[in-house]
């Protein structure tokens, strides 16, 4: 097999970045996107990043951490407008193109250097590009699979490239720690950190069978290969979208089951709104809960048929809620996911349902909304009642 | 305690009552079977608190007793003991269970904590117990699995003096069988639920015997239990809770379609041509003047399609199906031939049986089953 050439290319502190070139008052200072004291880090700058703040932390804390820093709101339409410019120059130099999120993506570019040049030259320009039209840096990692790529560009930050060649690959990664490698997250750091497992050459040097008797056939046998530097994914470009997503954090911890359940269906309508905007089904429902105190779980139920209404995917909703039992419990987030998403799906008719169900009902919902407006048609629960005069 | 039995008779007798028994009951004692020696007879009993079985033989009895004795392996020791007179005894705070050369010795457990099992409700009718589990069976199949919806996990049962209607549907289908019985009480009507599994195992392991007794307690009792007696064996089951949906106006009055098939034939193409799709994926069945077609899977995935002789009556109907649905329902109506009734293709199908071609139908089961579409 022909060696690859992957880039991975990361936006470097990405939102923080953007507002700090839209504000040139801002450089120099330490910035961090995230406002509202119940809200979360989202992006820090370096100069932030020195004082211990990081993405996914809680606002309070960052704002102990370095309260002379500079808090922005969040501007979503900004970054997706500007990822979407970036997006563009990576299409430039391949149509291989796999977006991770907003501000990443894997390219490969295996094909493209018999006319670009090798790996690393593509890189210098990708990064030429993104800062001359953009005002921003990003940074690259280039190796021969995803993987260490990524690790590549998570080590040159910011503002870096660095290559790791298929002869370095193995210095490179054994003796980074077991969190290094992709899919290790806390709870199977921990039970590596059990077996005495601390650095990716000791997982390396750890029979498979006795890595899947701990973590599990799947587990086990994709952190070996992983271990080895053997990743085999490819670059995927235009991914289907793969799930829709809705999620609120209260402006106060709640925990009236009422209001919960109203906002659940608020997400629902969201979610399956848009579910149906593509016209998609989804097989998979699940929900999130975040406590006050940031522990966060997820249910999910799995149907035998794909479904899109509304109505169909909150009784699923309402009852992965109800089975958590956890009534009282006072929340800061909830969230709906359809994931599992398919495009055309079989509904298999109740006895005694109208032949016109709800399916078809909504369908004439959504038709009145693209006329009338979101909100124009909306469940009987989710309208407010009018205040008296 | 210390009696001697045949092998046979102990097996049978803890076999039946070991239907009762919990895997994770909420009290140790329930993991236990209940071995009380009289004179002549031994009685045994097994719980989880939603049913109770008993069951009793004849028996040698040397020194009369009571014990506790961990049911499943009790179970599992009495079927694989020879087929010789088997010793139980009771011996300090362990039970032996000798038979010819094997020896085995259970713990026993404290029938302090047991709780008193509930007496049968006197008896409201007999039925010929193959009859009754050939019934029962035919309905069981469409009852639900969904414990979020329990009602609909049950078989409904309706009393009208000699005739007894069971009932159980999932939404997708109904199932409905009338059977007769002789009612032991003179106009004695009642309705009750029961849970479709522990009721069709029931009636499935007292076939063999010659008649069922069955016992319902009233509808306005409170604490509402049905009974089932054969010979030496009895059951009792908590009824569920609920309503259970009316269903009598579901069955379609107007027919504009009929086929007569095969079963068995038609049966083989219903799995065959489901093979290349998902349990849940439609099956498309297109009727027309004298044969079926069955078609499976669509666009780049595995395809199937297959025919099938029929005899048509009315307009030709394209329909799908989920295919574990109607599989289900042609084993159900049990005859050679059926006959499925439509009424339009977003409309239930009736699946009744015939035992020949050409012949009557057999009125006293229905299948209903509604079909599935496409969004688009």
């Amino acid at each position: 097999m022909s060696t690859a050439t992957i880039l991975h290319v990361d936006m470097d502190a990405f939102y923080a970045s953007v507002a700090e070139r839209d504000d040139p008052s801002l450089k120099g200072k330490a910035v961090v996107v995230g406002a509202g004291v119940r809200s979360v880090v989202l992006s820090a700058n370096y100069q932030a990043r020195t004082f211990g703040i990081h993405a996914a932390m809680p606002v309070s804390k960052a704002q102990r951490l370095a309260p002379h820093a500079i808090f922005i709101a969040p501007n979503h339409a900004r970054y997706s407008e500007v990822s979407e410019h970036v997006m563009e120059i990576f299409h430039s130099f391949t149509p291989m193109v796999e977006p991770i999120s907003l501000d990443e993506a894997f390219l490969d570019v295996t094909g493209a250097q018999r006319l670009l040049g090798t790996g690393r030259q593509i890189a210098v320009a990708i990064r030429a590009k993104v800062e001359a039209t953009e005002g921003i840096t990003c940074s690259v990692g280039i190796a021969p699979s995803k993987f260490i790529a990524k690790l590549a560009s998570g080590r040159c930050k910011p503002n870096g490239i660095l290559e790791i060649p298929s002869d370095r690959i193995l210095t490179f990664l054994h003796p980074l720690p077991v969190k290094a490698i992709w899919g290790v997250g806390p709870k199977t750091a921990e039970a590596l950190e059990r077996l005495g497992l601390r650095t990716v050459a000791d997982v390396a040097n750890t029979p498979r069978a006795t890595l899947i008797r701990a973590l599990g056939e799947a587990t086990g046998a994709s952190l070996y290969e992983l271990a080895w530097g053997r990743d085999y994914r490819d670059v995927v470009s235009d991914e289907p979208e793969k799930s829709i997503s809705a999620a609120e954090t209260f402006p106060r911890d709640i925990d009236d089951p009422e209001i919960i359940l109203q906002e659940f269906l608020r997400l629902t309508e969201k979610a399956s709104g848009r579910l149906r905007e593509r016209s998609l089904f989804a097989k998979t429902i699940s929900i999130k809960v975040r406590y006050a105190d940031f522990t966060t779980i997820s249910r999910s139920k799995t149907l035998p048929l794909a479904v899109d209404s509304s109505h169909d995917i909150y009784d699923v909703v309402k009852n992965l809620y109800k089975a958590l039992r956890i009534d009282g419990a006072r929340l800061r987030l909830v969230g709906v996911s359809l994931e599992n998403l398919e495009a055309d799906a079989p509904e298999q008719m109740l006895l005694g349902a109208r032949e016109r169900g709800w399916r078809q009902a909504e369908g004439a919902v959504d038709k009145a909304q693209a006329r009338f407006g979101a909100g124009s048609v909306r469940p009987g629960r989710l309208i407010e009642p009018e205040t008296p005069k | 305690m210390k009696f001697t039995v045949d092998q046979h008779a102990l097996a049978d007798a803890v076999n039946w009552v070991s239907r009762s028994l919990s895997t994770r009951p909420i009290m140790t004692a329930l993991l236990g079977i209940v071995i009380n020696a009289e004179k002549g007879e031994v009685f045994l009993s097994g719980s989880d608190l939603e049913t109770s079985s008993k069951a009793h033989f004849k028996a040698d009895v040397l020194t009369p007793g009571k014990v506790l004795v961990p049911g499943r392996l009790l179970a599992e020791i009495s079927r694989s003991l020879p087929n010789k007179t088997v010793t139980v005894e009771l011996e300090g705070s362990r039970v032996l269970v000798n038979a010819g050369s094997a020896k085995f010795t259970l713990p026993t457990l404290s029938l302090n904590d047991y709780p008193t099992l509930p007496e049968l409700p006197a008896t409201t009718g007999v039925i010929n117990s193959d009859l009754f589990a050939q019934a029962v069976a035919q309905v069981a199949i469409a009852a639900g699995r969904d414990d979020s919806l329990p009602t609909l996990t049950g078989v409904h049962i309706e009393i009208n003096q000699d005739t007894v209607t069971l009932a159980a549907t999932d939404r997708y289908r109904l199932a409905v069988r009338e059977v007769q019985w002789q009612a032991t009480q003179p106009n004695f009507e009642t309705t009750a639920l029961l849970r479709a599994r522990t009721f069709a195992e029931a009636a499935k392991s007292l076939t063999g015997t010659k008649n069922v007794s069955i016992s319902l307690a009233p509808s306005i009792s409170n604490d509402r239990l049905a009974g089932f007696i054969a010979e030496s064996k009895s059951m009792t089951s908590r009824m569920l809770d609920g309503t259970f949906p009316p269903y009598r106006h579901l069955l379609p009055q107007e027919v504009t379609t009929t086929a007569v098939i095969e079963v068995a034939p038609f049966l083989d193409s219903v799995h065959r041509v489901a093979l290349v799709t998902d349990k849940t994926v439609p099956l498309r069945l297109s009727f027309t003047s004298n044969s079926v077609e069955l078609e499976a899977g669509a666009g780049e995935e595995a395809q199937a399609t297959e025919a099938v002789e029929i005899l048509l009556t009315g307009e030709p109907i394209t329909i799908a199906f989920n295919p574990t649905f109607l599989a289900d329902g042609l084993q159900a109506v049990g005859t050679p031939f059926v006959q499925i009734s439509f009424t339009g293709s977003n409309k239930p199908a009736i699946l009744t049986g015939k035992t020949e071609k050409d012949g009557g139908l057999v009125e006293n089961y229905r299948y209903l089953l509604m079909p599935m579409r496409y969004a688009s």
